[in-house]
């Protein structure tokens, strides 16, 4: 870490906000030689509220959608100065920010090659506006946008495979990541920002007020989720697989029970064992399970 | 040096002259030919830049934005459609206070789908923070870019400058023009230095949230800058012409036989070379009509359009635009010019043509100026073709 804190305490996220706390690993992992682009989200909002601001280092925001074309002009423009070399060039952003609304330009981003690392911070939902439904949220999450009802299970459809469309532009790094594994987050942003070219980690970043766990539990939820099986963690290499977080699975509904969005199927086995049924194939398609040895 | 050029390559010529780091642009008809040029120039190591090709205009702007932010000098070219994806961004730029220089190469906008120009795009974008600057001809558009980034680049003024120049008319058209030589460019545009910019030895938030304590100011410092415009785009002219000698007055308004005019047409951009040619055909014929050409549609020039037509006693307002549901834009700038006034014409009508690149003849300028009678009308689209809306009314 740094002398200089980074990201500075005072901001007005809420308790037990996991962004916030991953935000500033992903800044002091980085260091002081950075600039980021932040699309619009709680990141943007609790962190800048003029007149004051959390960030110690050169920080832009512009629009929800923008962030990593911004970004790609920062690159540039560092490029044509010559002051590329040394300086880090982040692109952060919310899972809406990421999957939904901003996918276009950080496609444009990733296909262009620029030397930018994308990072995800990934709470399921626009928790900002209010917990509406985006791209990246659970199958069977209640949010206000896909609210349970006698006719809905919630959500109806499962997280989109950003990683998977990131790898399919070629980029260079490709990562998943938990705000519960600190070590595992740190070493895989010191990677990425190592490695030339567009690079993604998405972050899982429990939202009390959206997820409905105490502010306690954030890092627990997030502990949970990777230990189902629903949030595998993995890192690609030049497009191969090369580590995942091995686990020795629990039932998810040891996860699904701490959280309010899922209060609605917690007597509903059906769905119980739909959501299972994702966290297995997750653990069969990363191979994830643990080897036992004696 | 005078040469013969395409619209569009002498932009290209200028922008490569004012040394852009970093240019940004999505493909669109008729901006097209700039960028290509642009592109080709990179290639061949004529103009050293950063090229980037986007996936649409909102990111071309986008691209400028964080580049402008990043201290460098930048462009981008867009038209119709285009720029009004881009909108989001057009407001966020001027609101982030970053200079920039664009071309609009002004085309009608969707549906029904039509390429051709009119000035609807870029006036439908008149309340995003840019100043806006109407061409009438190519050599215009050409010193227009270079004027524009002396004044997006003044720190009294920190405001991205929109110029438009009419599609395909301009864009495509030939004319004999100067190019200006890089010398005196570099002596009238010294290299950017920018006010503010995100480095990393000097940490700066940009784009913050503004509550209600403090947004108000912010838009408010905006409108006040525009007033300060006005003071200086007269004085950025003066210096313009001591070294180009072609000589923009005060790069407001341009007055052609207004002084004891009984009939004037108020107009922007290139229409108003039709138009000077019919005043010079009626003048000859010894009637007293003239021409009123607004340069600066951003900040608008209320005062020195008073000044200039108040003792006319019929006016016509020439609109390439609309305000559906509205007068035509230009015509209620132009009443409003009138507005708790001690003089006023007596007439003031609207004359709304050209939409969608309908040809805007010498015979259609003719029109105008018999229509401009003692009746005023509030509004009147020159040559409509009525059995059109018989068709698609099936009446």
């Amino acid at each position: 870490m740094e002398n200089r804190p980074l990201f500075k305490s005072g901001h007005t996220a809420c308790a037990g906000c996991a962004q916030a706390i991953a935000a500033r690993i992903v800044i002091e992992t980085a260091g002081p030689n950075t600039i980021i682009a932040n699309n619009t989200g709680c990141l943007e909002v609790f962190s800048t509220r003029y007149p004051e601001t959390a960030w110690n280092v050169p920080w832009i925001h512009s629009l929800f959608e923008n962030a990593a074309s911004v970004a790609s002009g920062i690159e540039a423009a560092l490029a044509y100065m010559g002051k590329k070399e040394g300086i880090n060039v982040i692109v952060q952003a919310g899972d809406g920010g990421t999957a939904d609304i901003g996918l276009q330009a950080l496609s444009g981003m990733w296909e262009r090659g620029h030397d930018i690392l994308s990072i995800c911070y990934d709470n399921e939902a626009y928790e900002n506006t209010g917990i509406q439904r985006s791209g990246l949220t659970p199958y069977g999450t209640n949010t206000t946008t896909s609210p349970a009802g006698i006719k809905s299970i919630g959500n109806p459809r499962p997280k989109k495979l950003i990683p998977e469309i990131a790898l399919a532009h070629g980029i260079p790094y490709v990562a998943t990541a938990s705000v519960a594994f600190i070590p595992d987050l740190q070493r895989k942003i010191k990677k990425a920002i190592s490695i030339k070219g567009p690079k993604y980690i998405q972050i899982s970043v429990p939202c009390p007020l959206g997820w409905r766990h105490e502010p306690s539990e954030t890092l627990l939820a997030a502990k949970l989720a990777v230990e189902t099986g629903l949030y595998p963690l993995i890192e690609y290499e030049n497009g191969s697989l090369v580590s995942c977080r091995k686990i020795a699975p629990k039932p998810v509904d040891e996860y699904l029970k701490m959280q309010g969005r899922y209060k609605h199927i917690l007597n509903n086995l059906e769905e119980i064992k739909k959501i299972q049924g994702i966290a297995d194939d997750n653990i069969k398609r990363y191979n994830l399970l643990e080897v036992k040895t004696s | 040096m005078r040469e013969f050029l395409e619209g569009s390559r002498a932009i290209a010529e200028i922008i490569k002259r004012v040394k852009p780091g970093v240019i940004s642009a999505y493909p669109i008809t008729p901006q097209t030919h700039i960028v290509e040029e642009l592109a080709s120039m990179v290639a061949n190591g004529e103009l050293n830049s950063q090229f980037i090709n986007v996936e649409s205009e909102h990111s071309a702007a986008s691209v400028v934005l964080g580049a402008s932010a990043t201290g460098v000098r930048v462009f981008t070219a867009t038209s119709s459609q285009g720029l009004l994806y881009m909108a989001e961004v057009i407001f966020n730029i001027a609101g982030l206070r970053l200079p920039l220089v664009m071309t609009c190469a002004n085309r009608a906008v969707s549906a029904p789908i039509n390429i051709w120009n009119d000035q609807q795009d870029s006036i439908s974008l008149r309340d995003a923070g840019w100043i806006q600057l109407y061409a009438e001809n190519n050599q215009e558009a050409v010193d227009f870019h270079l004027i524009g980034y002396r004044i997006s680049e003044d720190k009294a003024v920190m405001l991205p400058v929109m110029v438009c120049m009419d599609g395909f008319i301009l864009t495509h058209g030939l004319e004999p023009l100067d190019l200006p030589e890089q010398d005196k460019v570099d002596k009238f545009l010294p290299s950017y230095k920018p006010l503010y910019k995100l480095d990393p030895n000097e940490p700066l938030t940009m784009g913050i949230l503004a509550d209600p304590d403090y947004y108000l100011e912010a838009r408010y410092a905006i409108q006040e800058t525009f007033k300060d415009v006005l003071r200086i785009l007269p004085k950025v002219a003066d210096e313009f012409s001591a070294i180009f000698v072609r000589d923009y007055k005060d790069l407001l308004i341009e007055e052609y036989f207004t002084k004891d005019a009984e009939k004037i047409i108020v107009s922007m951009g290139s229409v108003c070379g039709t138009i000077k040619e019919v005043v010079d055909e009626l003048r000859k014929k010894g009637k007293k009509v003239g021409l009123l050409r607004i340069i600066s549609y951003r900040p608008f020039p209320y005062a020195r359009v008073y000044e200039a037509l108040k003792n006319c006693p019929k006016i016509a307002v020439l609109d390439k635009a609309v305000s559906l549901g509205a007068y035509a834009p230009l015509a209620s700038e132009i009443k409003v010019s009138f507005s708790n006034k001690k003089k006023s014409p007596k007439v003031i009508s609207s004359f709304v043509a050209g939409l969608g690149g309908r040809d805007i003849t010498l015979e259609s300028i003719r029109e105008i100026f018999r229509k401009l009678n003692v009746k005023e009308i509030s509004q009147d689209f020159i040559d409509l073709k009525p059995e059109l809306l018989t068709e698609a009314y099936g009446k």
